[in-house]
């Protein structure tokens, strides 16, 4: 591959990548930490759907979306039905696997190239267990069709359940849910809650539909009966008539991958959502962490003055977001520890934090982000990096850890323990 | 100290890179204006392959005597070299991480003779 620099002598050309040698020092890390004898659940990685993507729009099953997708796709590739955002996330080719990883050459197998590409990274970074997300339809809740987001994402799922979670254990997902087109969203959880390498359901949060419509009451009731987490996955729109003020995707970025899922979480908060379904598990994703205790203050603070408006609510909002779950990435490494290891305490992080990796994108967190943090006690960083991904999906590690099988981990459960109030 | 071999001299021409093995850890050796310049190939940031990065110059901003926005450009004499993983830049002569001086690489001295290039440990 071939990358422009600043001046042509600085040009360079890339060629034979291999997931498993770009990661080889992170191979080491793990090593060195002995990090294969420690459960690793990465609760937020993608692939890119689009390497399959000829494959994926024809289990598109509305035969007009269809018809003209797969024309369209001829010329157009994948714009033909996904959205796109402007912005380089690559930063110019400064993060160079965007581009080589597209080339990777995998050995052709039943399998699609993501299986194998997948566990390359996996291996390096020493997951046991990865839920996979796609990375270019985390647009389509921007697509004025609601019709097309359904269509793309029952096709998907379809696809990836067919294909991709049958083919290796440790590879799962939360599913993609259309949530512009709640009945659909509804259909969804009903059909495919139950198949196998499922362990959830995502929502893209970035989107202009309020968690507290009514439409979507009956499918959080259905997620908190059969015991799948919901989660709302952060983006960026830079249309937003806000986010539209940055003019650098740094600020876009910053502001737009907290900015949404911040909304939403105070619209499920003070909606008294977590009132009416207790037991449903509810996880903010790539969003960082440094949002979550500003929200916090925020919402104690003018929930104490206006505590008629949020009338369903028996305790504070912080306590609430304090039941909720939250993934690592990408975690704010601020040069103040205080600052980090305050967070962790007022998100009780050690049994509501998820690791996740983000893999292949280019803000990703290695599992030593974790274990290297100097507040944390190694049973912490397990909690963190595995054990409460373990408790909250209900995994089966027996084929990565044959003596665990039926041992309790010992973890606290979430929904009975006593919080203290901030 | 230990001499160890990186690369005949004609094979490390401006802008190439060599990476070689010294108990277990990878140092990169970089000839960029018309220097060489070895790094021990661990980011500072988390662990990443820096010295496997894009050579850059230091992007700038054009800001006007009154103070309005003129647009970016690279700068004619700062080159940087950008770790791959995510994206750190280091100025290629100081080792210092370009947005945040705190940080930087870890440096080793180069020796050039006789038409090769050797890396000192």
């Amino acid at each position: 591959m071939q990358y422009r620099s600043s001046t042509p002598e600085f040009d360079r050309t890339i060629e034979g990548f291999h997931t498993g040698e770009h990661l080889v020092n992170a191979r080491r890390q793990a090593d060195a930490r002995k990090l294969d004898d420690v459960l690793i659940v990465d609760v937020d990685c993608h692939h890119y759907e689009t390497d399959n993507f000829a494959e994926i729009i024809e289990y598109i099953e509305d035969p007009v979306i269809k018809q003209g997708a797969v024309n369209t796709f001829a010329y157009k590739g994948s714009a033909a039905i996904l959205m796109d955002q402007p912005g380089y996330q690559d930063i110019g080719g400064r993060v160079s696997r965007y581009l080589e990883r597209k080339h990777e050459k995998i050995p052709k197998t039943a399998n699609p190239r993501e299986v194998e590409q997948t566990l390359r990274w996996m291996n390096a970074l020493s997951v046991d267990y990865a839920c996979l997300f796609p990375t270019p339809m985390l647009f389509m809740g921007l697509h004025p069709q609601a019709e097309v987001e359904v269509a793309m994402a029952r096709a998907y799922n379809r696809w990836l359940t067919d294909n991709v979670l049958p083919s290796n254990p440790r590879l799962r997902s939360m599913l993609y849910l259309p949530f512009n087109d709640p009945e659909a969203t509804y259909q969804m959880v009903k059909e495919y809650g139950h198949k196998p390498g499922v362990i959830g359901f995502m929502v893209v949060s970035t989107r202009y539909k309020p968690v507290y419509d009514n439409a979507f009451m009956k499918t959080y009731a259905l997620l908190e009966e059969l015991g799948l987490p919901l989660s709302f996955h952060a983006s960026y729109n830079w249309n937003d008539q806000l986010v539209s003020m940055t003019n650098r995707f740094i600020t876009a970025h910053a502001v737009g991958f907290t900015f949404f899922n911040a909304v939403h979480c105070a619209n499920w908060i003070v909606n008294g959502l977590p009132e009416r379904f207790p037991k449903l598990k509810v996880i903010w994703i790539e969003s960082g962490l440094a949002w979550i205790p500003w929200l916090m203050q925020r919402l104690d603070n003018d929930y104490r003055m206006r505590t008629s408006e949020a009338p369903a609510l028996k305790k504070l909002p912080s306590e609430y977001m304090r039941d909720m779950f939250y993934t690592t990435q990408p975690m704010e490494m601020v040069n103040n520890h205080e600052a980090l290891e305050l967070t962790f305490k007022m998100i009780n992080a050690d049994t509501q934090l998820l690791y996740s990796s983000d893999y292949p994108h280019w803000d990703m967190d290695l599992p030593s982000t974790i274990w290297d943090l100097p507040f944390l006690s190694e049973k912490s960083k397990r909690n963190i990096l595995g054990l409460n991904a373990k408790r909250i999906f209900n995994l089966d590690v027996s084929d990565r850890f044959p003596d665990a099988k039926g041992k309790s981990d010992g973890m606290v459960d979430t929904f009975k323990q006593q919080v203290t109030p901030a | 100290m230990t001499e160890i071999f990186v690369a005949r001299s004609a094979d490390l021409p401006e802008g190439a890179r060599n990476t070689v093995e010294y108990e277990g850890r990878q140092i990169g050796v970089v000839r960029a204006k018309d220097k060489l310049h070895a790094f021990l190939n661990i980011c500072p940031h988390q662990g990443g392959p820096v010295c496997d990065g894009l050579l850059i110059h230091r992007v700038e901003e054009i800001i006007a005597p009154d103070k309005t926005y003129q647009g970016m450009r690279f700068s004619e004499t700062d080159l940087h070299i950008v770790c791959p993983w995510h994206g750190w830049e280091f100025n290629i002569e100081t080792g210092k991480c370009a947005g945040d001086g705190k940080h930087g690489l870890k440096r080793f001295k180069t020796v050039e003779r006789d038409g090769a290039v050797y890396v000192v440990v």
